[in-house]
């Protein structure tokens, strides 16, 4: 396949195009997802707040909906819509909105088909960007995959790098469950190499960013580039790690880091969400317990402080965790004796 | 300003022009959720029933006169946690519900959704609802795919009083009007949202009344007589399929049980139910009025009585004797496995 670098933003928008130019029940709705409806200016001004969903309207004519600002009611509808043979996208702005419309992710989408009985499919995506670092503060930069995580029959999607945007955006389209498509606001300039043409990554299969030997670290989204740039810096003191990237946190590819462990006997979770009940916590506890006799040191985890996002820069810099953490960590797990 | 059906157009369909068989099919509707409800009362009360149990016995004129209208295939409808007389009058099976909410394998849903959850999708039920307000959004989302499919399907929400007052429900309304959408949403009020009044909890001096903040149609129907709601739905339905946008109905009626089996209702009034019972029966006054313009003969009523008793007889059989889910259950029909 030929590949060019291009952004994390113009993957996840390439992907977009190249699902609904193949599906024609693929549609797209969101808060201005089409530019701003109704105004005396352009057409497609914005493409959502971040560009993402730019020159969509008009490739598509009457599949790009913009929506009033009613997330109750459009991740509702797209969900609605899903049942009754479209494949809606739905961009809900800030994955932080959650909390207007949680229960239709929650108690409608995630639950239709175990309820029904194994009668109902509903293939939604919601698209919804994440992360601190954009100085957003406390409702704009929560990292709430482990929220969804929680909820069964829903899959959570958080894709590390532009490659791994496009690939598992266009899986999500395809799939025929809800999934939590977790984009990370930092990363929409971040470039990388992607093929031109269409492909797809499979949920519940990990990635192997970075083969070692003495300490596995299993990354989540945007930490997975925070993690190799630890990397770097622990290959000066002779410590070669493991990165793994899940890719999908639900589905969760256990076996891949079952395997890195049996290896390397240590382990360090970094997860830029809250540190109690979230990823790092849940990969932790099922390695302990399914590993225990593997494991040559206790397990150690790297997520912020439990408390909500800070505005100040430099508050939210201490609050991200960080390469050093990363590198601290991975030490004091290599170092430790009984 | 509420509007009344006269100022919504001089074509609405006139129930004086329906035929004996089509008749018949009214009453056998209304007939088969009165014996359906009447007997799961009773069942519950031996205590064979698990869970949470909500029945619409004195409501059936709202289910039966509008889907009296709708298509199967074309058309959805999304219930609430009062949602049997609304599946039974969308063509959903009467012995699969009766083994679903006994809780077995011979059940709509397998024994997995239970009475607030009975679905049919290939009946275009998506479901009844155990979060209040949960169905209008979906229906914004249904009638989307209708409008964009072409297929000329509409889309209706049952909600209750108490729903009316739910921002998810308010945000449907303004949705499906904002995209012009093929929806109808119809609040049934019951006088009681669980327990509270909704002459106290309902701001507007009718439900109705607010159709207007959302720039559409608002109507107040008599829920007791089925041709009255039969008349204002169909014309509403024909104003949606024509792309004429959506619209609201109000049906006013009592229930004649508790908000769920074993509330003891001394909430309401001392002879609230009894005199709805004696006075306003839509069952009766349908027997009454069909009988005494001579269009059906007491006779052919009191046949369908008798074949939907005996339907009934058969489906709580059938149901007791179902077997249970079993060990191999829990985790099928759903999308992610642990």
């Amino acid at each position: 396949m030929a590949t060019r670098k291009i952004s994390y933003r113009e993957a996840i928008n390439e992907a977009l195009t190249q699902e609904m130019e193949r599906d024609s029940s693929v549609i797209i709705m969101g808060e201005d997802v089409a530019g701003g409806a109704g105004g005396q200016g352009e057409d497609d001004a914005w493409g959502g707040v971040l560009g993402v969903t730019k020159g969509l309207y008009g490739k598509f004519p009457g599949r790009v909906l913009d929506t009033p600002i009613t997330e109750s009611g459009y991740i509702g509808a797209a969900v609605g819509a899903a049942t009754r043979g479209l494949r809606p996208v739905a961009e809900l702005m800030f994955i932080d909105f959650a909390g207007v419309c949680l229960d239709q992710i929650m108690n409608q989408a995630a639950k239709f088909r175990y309820m029904f009985g194994g009668k109902a499919v509903t293939p939604v995506t919601i698209r919804a960007m994440y992360g601190a670092g954009l100085r957003a503060a406390a409702q704009h930069s929560q990292a709430l995959y482990p929220l969804f995580t929680h909820i069964p029959g829903l899959k959570v999607v958080v894709p590390s790098s532009p490659y791994e945007a496009k690939g598992l955006l266009a899986q999500s389209i395809r799939d025929n469950d809800p999934v939590i498509f977790f984009e990370h606001k930092a990363m929409y300039d971040v470039t990388g190499d992607v093929p031109e043409e269409s492909y797809t990554i499979p949920f519940g299969e990990a990635n192997v960013v970075r083969e070692g030997d003495d300490v596995t670290v299993v990354a989540i989204g945007r930490m997975v580039s925070v993690a190799e740039e630890a990397a770097t810096e622990l290959e000066g003191s002779g410590i070669s790690i493991e990165i793994i990237d899940p890719r999908t946190v639900s589905p969760l590819d256990l076996d891949t880091i079952l395997e890195s462990v049996e290896k390397t006997g240590r382990l360090v979770v970094v997860d830029e969400a809250s540190p109690r009940c979230n990823i790092a916590t849940d990969i932790s506890a099922q390695v302990v317990s399914e590993a225990f006799g593997d494991l040559k040191a206790p397990v150690k985890m790297v997520s912020p402080p439990h408390v909500p996002v800070p505005f100040a820069g430099s508050l939210e810099d201490l609050y991200i965790p960080s390469a050093q953490d990363i590198v601290n960590a991975v030490k004091k797990v290599s170092e430790w004796s009984k | 300003m509420t509007q009344t059906l006269s100022t919504l157009g001089s074509d609405a369909p006139d129930a004086s022009a329906l035929s004996e068989a089509q008749l018949l099919d009214v009453y056998r509707t209304m007939r088969s959720i009165r014996a359906f409800e009447d007997r799961v009362h009773e069942e519950f009360a031996t205590g064979d029933i698990p869970g949470f149990v909500h029945l619409y016995a004195g409501e059936e004129a709202s289910a039966t006169g509008v889907c009296a209208h709708l298509d199967q295939d074309l058309d959805t409808i999304a219930s609430t946690h009062r949602g049997h007389g609304h599946c039974i009058a969308k063509g959903v099976a009467i012995k699969p519900m009766m083994a679903e909410i006994f809780g077995k394998t011979t059940g709509s849903c397998h024994g997995k959704g239970g009475s607030m959850h009975i679905a049919d999708l290939s009946k275009g039920m998506l479901g009844a609802n155990g979060i209040v307000g949960g169905g209008p959004p979906l229906i914004c989302g249904t009638a989307l795919a209708a409008k964009i499919k072409g297929d000329g399907g509409v889309g209706v929400a049952f909600f209750g009083d108490g729903a009316s007052n739910q921002g998810t429900t308010l945000e449907a309304l303004n949705l499906a009007s904002v995209w012009n959408l093929p929806a109808i949403f119809v609040a049934e009020n019951n006088g009681y949202g669980e327990a509270a009044a909704s002459t106290w909890s309902v701001s507007a001096d009718n439900i109705a009344d607010r159709a207007a903040g959302f720039g559409m149609p608002g109507v107040i129907v008599d829920g007791f007589d089925v041709f009255a709601v039969y008349e204002a739905s169909g014309e509403a339905i024909r104003r949606a399929r024509e792309g004429g946008g959506p619209s609201l109905l109000e049906v006013k009626f009592t229930r004649y049980y508790g908000h769920f089996e074993g509330d003891q209702q001394t909430y309401r009034g001392k002879d609230e139910i009894r005199n709805a019972k004696e006075n306003l029966d839509c069952l009766k006054r349908f027997r009454q009025g069909v009988t005494e313009s001579g269009r059906l003969t007491d006779a052919q009523l009191d046949d369908v009585d008798a074949q939907v008793a005996q339907l009934i007889e058969e489906a709580v059989t059938e149901a007791k004797a179902a077997p249970v889910p079993g060990p191999e259950d829990p985790l099928t029909d759903v999308y992610v496995k642990y």
